[in-house]
């Protein structure tokens, strides 16, 4: 079984590299970047979640919505697989393999998406709005930018607590990246000059509106200067070019550069959520490069290169699916929130309670 | 020696400053050798180096930058340079701050000062009262301090609360009010108190409208009125059960605000007197607010459109009459 970095690097020393990484890689090509095969089994694990979580909102099995990162699984990957456990990780709607790779286990994914009273969100919030704090996974809200300060602020309190070493990582969209939240958030990440990493994925459309009323700015990465931010855009379908890209921009902050501003460019290939056919995604633009799929990009290039044998990407294959049915049938089992059982309580200090009895 | 309310703000924050290291202040103009654009933190950035730290004109920004802190150990306090401002913050302050714990578990221990209310020559957008907005929404506790003793206690009080507090403080009384020291300890915050004493009417106020209902009180009774004038200190939570008693004993309630009417403080104690305590009332409650338009700038103007002791003895007397 795959492990998370955390996990793996509290239990073995070693960040990330699953026992069996290293067998079925022997004796074959190099792989384009060191954590080329981990980070697809990542991937490959938050596809396969992702696929049946929309087979289960098709068959009435989820209520609300289903939010799926078909397309960003690269980057995604790449902004969690660097992240150390004191780092503090913000992601956004799309980054269940980063999610993954930073450490949240999958059940947290199921009990949230199918309302179990025993997960992270207890049923008060659901689908990608989950989050552990105390695990440095922050709960993103639904309101874009906002979570951009709140990472500048946990990076302020580790500072002031004398850590070292720490960085942040906060995730946004091209759509994100047009509220006033997000602008006051990366000028102040500047002006407090944190180990921030900001990744932003150009997906093409907000919903349903494309670029060309979104922004009108010759290229988004302009911005990083203007923020005082150091600026790399990356082929987002490209995950060799993620991990470099990304895996740079981790490594600059946590020596001391500036703030870092990555600009992915991708389409996302699903709707906006799963009630959304996308019918507006032209023809033009899915035959853009970066319409790709990475996932099977990546395939491909392990294939073509000979990086693992074909039994051994079966084998993955069939270990997502057992992780996957696993943290799905656990969750089905589990009893949902009842009103009456409920802790109707929005404060912590409990003699502060307003009673409106 | 006397302290006036605003030095009381002051001194709190030195000694949280002093006594807890993880307090650090964050907003505009805090720093540096200024001390904030009233001075509530004059002097605090030499004393305290990197812990009072001048911020960009990022109301939301600053408000979660406080809230990543807050989360990962720190105990921020945020100054807005004035109330009307943080109207800008509403959604870290509403959706981020105030469902936190409700969503995560993790409480958000933030307090966000708001310079609150009105002086004369101020407008629109340098006057503004708003703590019914904050008490509208789940997940906040909103303090409404009168007196320059509890300026002091209830913002030591509001930084050791492990929920993010707003902290509405009123700028008229900033040089206005006086005391002779500061207190050791104070009333805790949820619990009302009784400002003057009387038999024949109940006026629930708090903030700098607690002055004007004293005023009122005094006046009154040359008239030969006894009121009782009920100081709430913190609108979330709401001490009804004191108001309750009050009105037990006076039959009569006139409640006094200064945020905007639809939907104010003043709202929703008559909506909760009325439900708990119907049988107790002689006549129906009452209520004044700030008049339903924004603040005016001319003085001639503002000093009519938010409640005023002529105004409020003038609703007394008729309640009274009733």
């Amino acid at each position: 079984m795959l492990q998370t970095a955390q996990r793996t690097a509290k239990s073995k020393g070693k960040k990330g590299a699953p026992a069996s990484l290293g067998e079925a890689a022997a004796g074959k090509a190099a792989p384009p970047h060191d954590r080329f095969l981990e980070a697809f089994r990542w991937m490959l694990l938050a596809r396969t979640l992702e696929e049946k979580l929309v087979s289960l909102y098709r068959g009435g099995q989820i209520t609300g919505g289903v939010y799926i990162g078909k397309g960003q699984e690269a980057v995604s990957v790449a902004c969690g697989i660097f992240l150390e456990k004191g780092d503090i990780f913000a992601p956004l709607i799309r980054d269940q393999a980063g999610r993954s790779a930073f450490g949240e286990p999958l059940i947290d994914v199921t009990r949230t998406y199918l309302g179990s009273r025993l997960g992270p969100m207890r049923g008060r919030d659901g689908n990608i709005h989950r989050g552990r704090p105390r695990d440095n996974q922050l709960a993103m809200i639904s309101h874009l930018g906002a979570m951009v300060s709140v990472t500048v602020g946990a990076l302020m309190a580790k500072r002031f607590r004398g850590e070292k070493g720490f960085i942040g990582l906060s995730c946004i969209g091209e759509g994100g990246m047009q509220t006033g939240s997000f602008h006051e958030g990366m000028n102040i990440a500047a002006v407090e000059q944190v180990p921030l990493v900001v990744v932003a994925t150009n997906n093409h459309y907000a919903y349903s509106t494309p670029n060309d009323r979104e922004f009108a700015c010759h290229d988004l990465i302009d911005r990083a200067i203007g923020y005082g931010f150091e600026g790399y855009t990356v082929d987002g379908t490209d995950l060799a070019n993620c991990l470099d890209v990304i895996g740079g921009a981790v490594k600059r902050a946590r020596v001391g550069r500036p703030p870092q501003l990555v600009v992915a460019s991708i389409l996302r290939l699903s709707g906006h959520g799963e009630h959304d056919d996308a019918s507006y995604v032209t023809d033009e633009i899915k035959r853009e490069p970066f319409a790709r799929d990475c996932l099977k990009v990546t395939e491909h290039t392990i294939v073509d290169l000979k990086l693992v044998d074909t039994e051994t990407l079966a084998e993955w294959r069939r270990d997502a699916a057992t992780q996957v049915d696993v943290a799905i049938s656990t969750a089905q089992k589990e009893a949902a929130p009842e009103g009456d059982e409920e802790d109707w309580c929005a404060i912590s200090t409990r003699d502060l309670v307003d009673s409106l009895e | 020696m006397s302290i006036t309310y605003l030095e009381a703000i002051r001194e709190a924050q030195a000694k949280l400053l002093r006594d807890d290291e993880r307090v650090f202040i964050y907003g505009q103009d805090v720093g540096g050798t200024f001390g904030g654009a009233f001075k509530a933190t004059k002097g605090l950035a030499k004393e305290f180096p990197g812990r009072v730290l001048n911020t960009p004109i990022s109301e939301d920004a600053m408000v979660g930058t406080a809230i990543g802190a807050a989360m990962h150990g720190m105990r921020p306090i945020v100054e807005m340079q004035f109330a009307d401002f943080s109207s800008t913050a509403l959604n870290q302050i509403l959706n981020n701050a105030g469902t936190h714990y409700w969503r995560t578990d993790v409480p958000i221990p933030i307090t966000v000062r708001l310079p609150s209310g009105g002086t004369k020559g101020s407008g629109p957008f340098h006057s503004q009262s708003m703590e019914s907005i904050y008490a509208h929404y789940p997940g906040l506790i909103v303090m409404t301090p009168a007196t320059v003793e509890d300026a002091y206690t209830m913002l030591i009080e509001a930084v050791a609360i492990d929920d993010p507090v707003i902290y509405c403080e009123h700028k008229y009384l900033y040089y206005h009010l006086k005391a002779e020291k500061l207190p050791t300890e104070g009333l805790p915050t949820g619990k009302a108190r009784i400002a003057r004493e009387g038999r024949d009417l109940t006026i629930a106020t708090y903030s700098a409208m607690l002055h004007e209902a004293l005023a009122v009180a005094e006046q009154l009774a040359s008239e030969g009125f006894e009121i009782e004038v009920v100081d709430l200190r913190s609108v979330k939570p709401l001490d009804t059960n004191t108001v309750l008693a009050s009105v037990a004993r006076t039959g009569r309630l006139l409640c006094v605000g200064e945020s905007f009417p639809w939907g104010s403080a003043t709202a929703e104690i008559i909506a909760r007197v009325t439900a708990e305590g119907f049988h107790l009332l002689d006549a129906a409650p009452q209520r004044m607010n700030a008049k339903d338009t924004p603040i005016p700038y001319h003085p001639n103007l503002w000093s009519v459109h938010r409640p005023n002791a002529k105004e409020i003895a003038r609703k007394a007397r008729a309640l009274l009459r009733e």
